[in-house]
């Protein structure tokens, strides 16, 4: 069941002087709205895992991994492969982080980022499949969120994907329904790279890259991931009160600029050879 | 058994898999107080989804530590049944319901007016005894009703539906096949008289357009529904108002 939550108390100082800085069109932080905090991305920190990443946007830290299995695939889809996503929020990144299975935001986090990647097909599961209805390629994305200073959803999506087009498997043939491995790496078969720009709403004010401080004042939260095309892919609104059509349409043309601005840095990078698609 | 996929989801004449013009609703039955034990209650039935929806509260929060000291704690459970879908589905809890709970809550969240019942919970079970797509929406427009009909003070009602891009086509309302077989799927949530968005979900690709005129039409049949909802509202205490002139007959 799912509670109203009982949010981290923040000082009436605190919330004052947020809310008259942004009506003057300034942060906490000294960012302008549509700023985001700078982000470096690092890969491979993980050597077992097939693919790895972890970002620092700001003080937000979260760590990806890969791993791909061999496994049966879903009834409905028998010539696909499997895509998995589950979030950690794991009790050293937070105070406010317990010990225990996913909780509704852990779950809504993994479903967020999830989404984007499957509704925009960044991974092409019909190149995963090895033997129709029998055997496929089940890749996990695993988020670990290491410490927690606003914005899980950006940070976390942009972590999986950079993992995602890092990660190698082992090259493989396929003899009479036998997955026979050869000794090289290949990567994953990666066709488009959402990207979600998360807005939070604070006293009429929309602002992108939420901080701790602005998460817990928002009246609510918008996420939009946007594909390659500039087409939308994924929406998920949060918080406890409403947005209006205004600030939708408002959202939607900073997230399609946003987006790009952050997956061209991505993809330089990683130099990407098809960063120019 | 899975139903397989049409060859064509929408045909020649442009309509839909169950004859629908594109902007067409499902054949709606909203009624409300349907329940005996519950504080509010309702009844969804929009195409093949059967949902029922019962509001427990403002009561006393327990454990009490619960509660919230300016406020009433609401809480929201979505719930299928195993009977609910073609193949029988557990009976616990699914990462998708935890996060339509959520969600759900989330769009209820704005219209309730929390502040007059602090230290109290207000409980909304929506439980879908059939599901033919859309049924987050047909929950929360029946969740809405139940609120009312427990006489919880609201802003306004809340009211929800869904739509989307099927064959190429923007439609609204989209059910089981179109929602399963279609390429994009937004359900929004509503507050009329604010013209305010209380909850908006997407999955599918969507061009800027396309998402536009989706949203214009998924926020054309919420009005729609709301009158529906308004009439389901008043009819109950019609029903009572005729049951007491005949009883005074007597």
């Amino acid at each position: 069941m799912s509670s109203t939550p009982n949010l981290t108390p923040i000082t009436k100082i605190e919330r004052k002087n947020l809310i008259e800085l942004l009506n003057n069109g300034k942060r906490l932080d000294g960012r302008g709205l549509t700023d985001y905090r700078s982000f470096t991305i690092e890969k491979n920190v993980i050597e077992k895992a097939n693919g790895s990443a972890q970002i620092k946007l700001g003080k937000t830290k979260v760590m990806v991994g890969i791993k791909v299995e061999v496994g049966e695939p879903f009834s409905d889809t028998p010539d696909e492969g499997v895509l998995m996503v589950n979030a950690e929020l794991v009790p050293l990144a937070s105070p406010t982080f317990e010990p225990g299975p996913p909780d509704e935001n852990a779950i809504e986090l993994a479903r967020v980022v999830d989404r984007g990647l499957r509704e925009s097909k960044a991974l092409d599961l019909k190149k995963l499949c090895i033997k129709e209805g029998e055997k496929v390629f089940i890749v996990f994305v695993d988020i670990y969120v290491l410490d927690y200073d606003g914005n899980l959803i950006d940070a976390s999506a942009m972590a999986a994907l950079t993992a995602l087009l890092t990660a190698k498997i082992k090259a493989y043939e396929i003899k009479n329904g036998e997955l026979i491995y050869k000794n090289e790496f290949i990567p994953l078969p990666i066709q488009n790279y959402p990207i979600p720009v998360t807005f939070v709403k604070i006293n009429n004010t929309l602002l992108v890259d939420p901080s701790i401080e602005e998460e817990r004042v928002m009246d609510a939260r918008l996420t939009l991931t946007i594909d390659k095309d500039g087409k939308i892919c994924a929406i998920q609104k949060g918080g406890l009160k409403e947005l209006t059509l205004n600030e939708i349409e408002k959202a939607v043309n900073i997230a399609v600029e946003k987006s790009s601005e952050n997956r061209n840095k991505i993809l330089e990078a990683l130099n990407w050879e098809e960063q120019k698609r | 058994m899975l139903a397989a996929k049409p060859i064509k989801l929408i045909n020649e004449d442009g309509l839909r898999v169950d004859g629908r013009k594109p902007n067409e609703l499902r054949p709606l039955k909203l009624e409300v107080g349907v329940l005996d034990k519950a504080d509010g209650s309702a009844y969804v039935e929009q195409g093949k989804n059967k949902i029922l929806v019962a509001v427990y509260g403002p009561r006393e929060a327990h454990p009490r530590h619960m509660g919230l000291p300016d406020r009433a704690v609401l809480r929201c459970r979505y719930h299928m049944a195993p009977f609910s879908t073609e193949e029988r589905r557990s009976p616990a809890p699914s990462r998708r319901d935890i996060e339509l709970s959520k969600v759900i809550r989330e769009a209820l969240e704005p219209a309730v007016i929390s502040e007059m019942y602090p230290r109290t919970t207000i409980d909304v079970f929506i439980e879908v005894l059939q599901s033919d797509g859309g049924t987050r929406c047909a929950g929360i427009t029946g969740a809405s009703l139940a609120l009312a009909d427990a006489g919880i003070p609201m802003k306004d009602l809340v009211v929800a539906c869904a739509a989307g891009k099927v064959d190429g086509k923007i439609v609204v309302d989209l059910c089981d096949l179109e929602d399963k077989y279609g390429e994009a799927d937004l359900p929004i949530a509503l507050m009329p008289a604010f013209n305010a968005l209380t909850l908006i979900q997407m999955d599918g690709l969507l061009t800027l357009n396309e998402f536009y005129e989706a949203l214009n039409m998924a926020k054309e049949a919420c009005k729609i529904i709301y009158e529906r909802q308004k009439q389901a509202l008043k009819s109950k205490y019609y029903q009572i108002k005729e049951l007491i002139e005949t009883e005074g007959e007597k």
